[in-house]
């Protein structure tokens, strides 16, 4: 356990609050930029993973848009990854992509693929029937049909899925260096009992999550006009 | 006045001449002809064919209804001309090149396409809706921000205003509006409409249909218009296609011949009991030789007016301002001085000249009266319309022969 944390500052409590293991605002003030380091790690590992997830979610959600019988085994497939215990999957991949941040990308971003997948599926298949066929009628190609009418119209549900997933990520990532990637729970764990600490490493993980999920409603708002207009 | 009121000629037979579009024919307009030979198609998988044999070929710049029953292939067939279904047999020529070998893509943008349910795109504003199809042909942007001007105003929507809502903004009647005018951007030779009108109320269908009679008027597409509707396809059609079931052409004609000789029972039952009736939707007042109307104006000697007065049955006389408007009736003992009298009364009640006679039997039989003044665009006086007017003329139809029609000619003054 200690090889896991070599990268972070252990610290020793000296104040009184600190040692009856308070909330101690002081302690905060002091040490949060500690924490920055960690935080941008923990930013990194989520970002990558759900970009990861969502490029080959989407993928898959087109192809399987296309093809309906996918759909069954895609969904089967990512659910299988879904619901694997996260250490489980970390202790699985050790041997073969090593210690650090690869193996947690690769873990955390096959936690995204059912949301996305089922999101980019559901979205696709609820475009409007009619503006499908007036399309055709007017002689877009299947391509076209899709970059221009399909996708655009699937924004809202692709949005959630992202937000959903972005949101678990932020919270399954701080599992992560028990794959040695760091990140907020790395820090979380130097001083497991240490009210403090918790609330502090904690408290930023629900602050990224927050962050990360207000500016994909921003990225909606402005992708997505027309779902926000007066009516 | 047969001859004008049916579009027939003096050898009895009809022509294809409805009453609204007698704008000549303007040149270089865009239309194609259109040719169904021997089209057949029988769907994957089913038993009977949705189309057996259909032949049928529609003059440039003609609206050609496709009606009948649910299942006579009506949309089928309007559908293989863009291969939005492909046909199993036989050929579609499109100003005589086949459809079969062309680009579906490119064959579907040189025609205009609306249907029933519009399928305007929700994400995309007004203005680039009916961008859709000059963006695929590449036009330059400002060509296509001209031409969207251009149809939204033609459609009767300020375009600074509605170019950059989006479809959920706007009305069912407006959106069928600029489903229209999306159809129409590209300038297509053909439009194919399937029900374009069918999913709105009553009243805003009557005018978006008077509303494309008068672009069409200008515009002179040649039209494939799908109805299940015959009243629609009578108020529509140059001419019509009855479809029976397997898209058995039972008869195509124009409307007015339709409604005189149905070709078989089915089209006779499909028409209607009432098809008398609606030969009154394909007139409009100003085809009917009125009444010469029993003018006077205040001031003027009774006398003169008496002479004039006995022309008519009408016990009345109508007054009117100096440009010819009509202000109020007068009767016997009102004119029976010397000169006209400026009698008070309410102003009567008049008919348009470009109302359809069965409108303006509908507006006589409320205000229950006999007769009413036909107005024109000014508003002056251009006649009188009576009942027994209407009457004549549907009695002179149902004789069946128009020759033998009785002419009334004691009556009927020439307008």
């Amino acid at each position: 356990m200690m090889g896991l944390l070599a990268a972070v500052t252990i610290r020793t409590r000296t104040a009184t609050c600190e040692t009856q293991n308070g909330f101690c605002p002081d302690w905060i003030a002091k040490h949060w930029t500690d924490y920055l380091d960690p935080m941008w790690q923990h930013l990194q590992l989520v970002v990558v993973s759900v970009a990861f997830g969502f490029v080959i979610g989407f993928t898959l959600g087109v192809m399987a848009h296309r093809r309906r019988w996918l759909v069954g085994p895609i969904t089967g497939f990512t659910g299988v990854l879904y619901t694997i215990p996260s250490i489980a999957l970390f202790t699985l991949l050790l041997p073969i992509t090593g210690f650090g941040f690869r193996t947690a990308v690769i873990a955390l971003t096959s936690y995204t693929l059912l949301i996305i997948f089922r999101n980019v599926v559901t979205g696709l298949a609820n475009v409007p029937a009619d503006a499908l066929e007036a399309g055709r009628g007017m002689g877009l190609t299947q391509r076209q049909r899709l970059w221009r009418v399909e996708v655009p119209l699937a924004l809202p549900e692709i949005y959630a899925g992202l937000r959903i997933a972005t949101t678990t990520t932020v919270g399954l990532a701080a599992l992560a260096f028990f794959a040695g990637a760091g990140g907020l729970g790395a820090q979380l764990m130097t001083d497991i009992n240490f009210k403090s600490n918790i609330v502090l490493a904690g408290g930023l993980c629900v602050v990224l999550a927050v962050v990360l999920d207000l500016v994909l409603l921003g990225a909606e708002r402005l992708t997505v006009r027309w779902e926000f207009v007066g009516r | 006045m047969i001859d004008r009121v049916l579009g027939t000629r003096s050898n009895g037979a009809v022509v294809n001449e409805p009453p609204h579009f007698q704008a000549p024919r303007a040149s270089g307009v865009t239309a194609a002809t259109l040719e169904f030979q021997h089209v057949a198609k029988t769907y994957a998988g089913a038993g009977e064919p949705a189309i057996e044999d259909l032949s049928l070929s529609v003059a440039a710049g003609e609206i050609c209804v496709l009606v009948g029953p649910s299942g006579c292939g009506k949309t089928t067939a309007m559908r293989l001309v863009n291969r939005m279904i492909e046909m199993s047999s036989g050929d579609i020529l499109l100003d005589g090149h086949t459809v079969r070998d062309r680009n579906t893509a490119e064959l579907r943008r040189e025609i205009g396409y609306a249907i029933q349910q519009v399928g305007l795109f929700p994400h995309l504003s007004v203005g680039e809706n009916i961008a859709t199809v000059p963006k695929l042909l590449g036009w330059p942007k400002d060509r296509i921000a001209a031409r969207v001007n251009e149809l939204l105003e033609l459609i009767g929507l300020n375009p600074s205003d509605m170019a950059g809502r989006y479809p959920s903004q706007l009305s069912g009647g407006q959106r069928q509006r600029v489903g229209v005018a999306r159809a129409l951007a590209a300038d297509p030779p053909l439009m194919l409409m399937d029900e374009p009108f069918g999913a709105i109320d009553p009243i805003t269908r009557d005018r978006l249909q008077n509303e494309f009679l008068r672009l069409q008027g200008e515009l002179r597409k040649t039209v494939v218009f799908v109805t299940h509707d015959i009243d629609e396809a009578i108020k529509m059609g140059d001419r019509i296609a009855i479809l029976e079931k397997g898209g058995v052409l039972a008869q195509y004609a124009t409307p007015a011949e339709l409604l005189m000789r149905p070709a078989s029972p089915f089209v006779a039952d499909f028409v209607g009991a009432d098809r008398a009736l609606k030969r009154l939707a394909l007139q409009r007042v100003r085809d009917v030789d009125l009444w010469r109307a029993p003018l006077a104006q205040v001031g003027e000697s009774v006398a003169a007016l008496s002479g004039r007065a006995r022309e008519h049955d009408l016990p009345l006389v109508l007054l009117v301002d100096e440009v010819a408007r009509p202000l109020r009736w007068l009767t016997a003992e009102q004119v029976a001085g010397d000169t006209v009298p400026e009698a008070s009364g309410t102003t009567p009640f008049c008919v348009d000249a470009d109302d359809i006679l069965r409108d303006a039997l509908s507006a006589l039989l409320q205000h229950g009266v006999q007769y009413a003044p036909v107005v024109g665009p000014d508003g002056a006086v251009t006649g009188i319309l009576s009942l027994e007017l209407i009457t004549q003329f549907l009695g002179g139809q149902a004789a069946g022969d128009v020759e033998e029609a009785p002419a009334a000619a004691d009556r009927v003054l020439p307008a």
